[in-house]
């Protein structure tokens, strides 16, 4: 082989050579173009309506920072808190999340969500199997249809995936699977309608969500919220200590989480514009004031400010921001990380234990809690000199009542695809499956081995 | 030939292994273990949850040792391990009916 190595390269090298040789027209010296021609040319480029590279780039870059989120974001922060015996499982389940979100996403849930030609509840399905979305703008005026449609679909697999934070360690991978499946139908493809695409949630009910305080955190924390109730506590629960095995790959979930976050509302402004510099630094500062904040107060109600807080704290500033981020001021950003770091930690070291649902991972206290939160600040901070979409009065009680109507759609949605789910394959596995540990018993792996 | 299985407190390990060769001892098997006497564990919290959690890592140290310097080697261990406060550990010693050195297929003290 070796031997044949030279001639091959120099061959190869020739052959480059002749063809370049072949393709290169000889150059013919064209007229020059008159003043009136070029200044013609440059007021077609500069009105053009179309893509903006630079729109396009942002948001390319957006959806890749969204879907880090997820994986390995999520995945890593959850895992973290589980036992060691289940820390495989939450990868498996947003493994699977991804995929059933992105099929059903490609197949119809695009179109469901954003289509045109739909109803109060769901949009049209004249862009199933991703008809017509291609390189040209659609949604957004300057960006390939192509990508908003990936990076929304970022969303739709983040949103499920937050739930797999309530029923953590205890639910089979297969209830997992269907209930997700059918809880992008029942309850995501329609809030993402019903507030982005044109529905109900923006027109009857006028409501502004920037990024997904409603349809991604509030949707998620209180289907967690009547999952977790429904299936019931982890065997061992409020007896066991049940420690997370490695608070190191939490807080490292963490800042990957406020990273992609990012791209979450930044990205949102579906620009790459002044709102999205606004969500940007309200992103910001939200998120490291709730982080500190969260932990001040576990260091004076609890004794010691734990990274476990700070980490959390830092998620629930992020909740909070999340619909407010492209409509609210720099300066109102610092309530939101104050209030965001405040009320999730008293719901999750108070309300918890007082009411004793095992919400494993905290989704109802951080996502549901801080979702609301959020969504409710937004009708209070939300400023018209800094987001022209921002009504001039009235938002907050139309904002409390988009969190009524999506509370209650969601727990009902929940409760009836856990009873579907429950007769098709059941919910919880069995007690020696759950002692076990659902990586050995359900995926055949563990992940660790000493 | 007598087994002197001692439960120390992990920082103790390397004074406990110095103390041993100074009298003479080269081998010994140690493993990381859990547990609690009259020590009372510690409590973490976890998001608001509190846990009291009452195992603490400790140290056993094993050695085999011939019947004349169980004593001598026990007294080694208890001065290098002692702190004087609760924990400290304790130390059991058993009789060994058999050693055997795998190497040389040596038996009984010269095994040891």
């Amino acid at each position: 082989m070796k031997k044949f190595l030279k001639p091959l390269l120099l061959g190869f090298l020739a052959v480059i050579c002749a063809g370049v040789a072949f393709a290169q027209d000889a150059a013919t010296p064209a007229a020059p173009l008159t003043v009136e021609q070029r200044l013609a040319e440059l007021e077609t480029k500069v009105n053009a309506t179309g893509i903006d590279k630079g729109d396009n780039a942002w948001m390319l870059t957006s959806s890749a920072l969204v879907l880090f989120m997820s994986l390995p974001g999520l995945a890593l922060f959850y895992g973290g808190i589980v036992r060691k015996k289940n820390v495989l499982s939450v990868f498996a389940q947003i493994f699977a999340t991804a995929g059933i979100a992105a099929i059903a996403w490609w197949a119809i849930g695009f179109s469901l969500a954003f289509a045109p030609d739909g109803n109060a509840i769901f949009g049209g399905t004249g862009w199933a199997f991703f008809k017509g979305v291609g390189g040209d703008p659609g949604t957004l005026a300057t960006v390939s249809q192509n990508i908003f449609a990936i990076f929304q679909l970022t969303f739709a697999i983040i949103t499920p995936a937050l739930i797999v934070g309530a029923i953590a360690e205890r639910m089979k991978f297969s209830a997992v699977l269907l209930f997700i499946t059918i809880w992008l139908f029942l309850v995501y493809f329609p809030f993402a309608h019903m507030v982005w695409g044109g529905g109900y949630l923006a027109t009857t009910i006028k409501a502004i969500d920037f990024a997904g305080g409603t349809v991604v955190h509030m949707t998620s924390g209180y289907s967690a919220l009547v999952l977790a109730i429904l299936l019931g506590k982890r065997i061992g629960y409020g007896k066991e200590p049940l420690p997370p095995h490695s608070v190191v790959l939490t807080a490292t979930g963490t800042g990957i989480l406020w990273v992609g976050w990012y791209g979450f509302n930044a990205g949102s402004a579906g620009a790459a514009d002044g709102i999205a510099g606004n969500a940007f630094a309200t992103t910001t500062f939200a998120a490291a004031i709730a982080g500190l904040t969260w932990g001040f107060a576990e260091w004076i109600f609890k004794g010691k400010p734990s990274v476990l807080g700070f980490s959390s704290g830092v998620i629930a500033g992020l909740v909070a921001i999340t619909p407010a981020a492209g409509f609210v001021s720099v300066g109102s950003s610092i309530i939101f990380g104050v209030l965001g770091g405040l009320i999730p930690f008293f719901a999750v070291a108070y309300l918890k234990n007082w009411l004793g649902y095992d919400d494993a991972l905290d989704t109802f206290g951080v996502h549901g809690v801080g979702g609301t939160l959020g969504a409710i600040l937004t009708g209070v901070f939300a400023d018209p000199k800094i987001n022209s979409l921002v009504p001039e009065s009235g938002l907050l009680v139309e904002q409390i009542k988009a969190v009524v109507v999506t509370a209650i759609w969601s727990v009902v949605a929940t409760a009836v695809i856990a009873f579907i789910v429950k007769l098709v394959v059941g919910l919880r596995p069995t007690e020696e499956v759950e002692r076990e540990g659902l990586d050995l018993a359900e995926h055949g792996e563990e992940g660790y081995h000493s | 030939m007598k087994k002197i299985e001692a439960i120390v407190k992990p920082f103790k390990l390397e004074e406990v292994k110095d103390a041993l060769h100074e009298v003479g001892i080269e081998g010994m098997t140690v493993s990381e273990v859990k547990g609690f006497g009259r020590q009372k564990g510690h409590t973490e919290i976890y998001r608001g949850s509190e846990y009291t959690v009452d195992f603490l890592p400790k140290i056993k140290v094993e050695v085999v040792v011939a019947d004349s310097k169980a004593s001598e080697v026990a007294a080694a261990i208890v001065k290098a391990a002692k702190t004087g406060k609760i924990g400290d550990g304790k130390i059991f010693i058993s009789g060994i009916e058999e050693a055997i050195r795998i190497r040389t297929e040596e038996k009984g003290d010269s095994a040891v």
